[in-house]
């Protein structure tokens, strides 16, 4: 399972409405209870390639959210980013680029009025969807 | 020398290089990290001749992209 506060659901929502059609990206930290992950705090990020179809964290801000985890005691749980016109589901290049099998990778999906968020665990060219749950 | 690694401390050999480092630390899928030494990123290509210094610290960082297609 991972949680997310809808607080923290409602910022990355906000964010990718403002960047659309460009996609939008960010990092997800919290903490691992179990076989929980918790987020804590979401991070958001440049998407350096500014494109509709592709995204490419800013590895500055990355840098710097890395050490901002580290400074306060956060373990890093994976990113996320938006389809702005597609499904909430990983695209094959997506799959391709998902290179840590540890990570959550969150895709929010803008085509219909109401926002869907997805957590998949991806290994390969597989993908699983993990159980999300946004809470207040 | 001693240099931080991830914001860890750690002794290495005297003129490691950010190569080496990588393969000491069993860095997995090198091809897809990004290094930065005291917040500058290394060039890539440039790994093996970038030679570390006392005091140095050393962060990798896992390209993160994708696309909707």
């Amino acid at each position: 399972m991972i949680k997310l506060k809808k607080s923290d659901f409602e910022k990355i929502v906000a964010h990718a409405r403002k960047e659309a059609p460009i996609e939008a990206c960010g990092l997800i930290a919290g903490e691992l209870s179990g076989g929980d992950k918790i987020i804590k705090k979401v991070y958001i990020l440049t998407n350096v390639d500014h494109a509709e179809e592709h995204f490419t964290l800013d590895p500055k801000e990355q840098l710097t959210a890395v050490k901002d985890m580290r400074a306060n005691g956060l373990t890093p749980l994976g990113n996320w980013h938006s389809h702005p016109v597609s499904p909430s589901r990983p695209s094959d290049e997506d799959k391709r680029l998902a290179y840590d099998s540890s990570a959550s990778y969150m895709i929010l999906s803008l085509m219909d009025a109401e926002p869907v968020l997805n957590s998949f665990h991806i290994e390969g060219d597989k993908s699983e969807k993990e159980q999300l749950v946004i809470e207040d | 020398m001693n240099i931080t690694v991830a914001g860890e401390k750690k002794e290495v050999k005297d003129g490691l290089t950010v190569a080496e480092l990588i393969v000491n630390e069993n860095v997995e899928m090198p091809d897809y990290v990004t290094v930065s030494v005291n917040d500058e990123f290394v060039e890539a290509g440039t790994f093996a001749d970038t030679a570390l210094k006392e005091g140095d610290s050393v962060e990798f960082l896992y390209f993160m992209g994708g696309g909707s297609r």
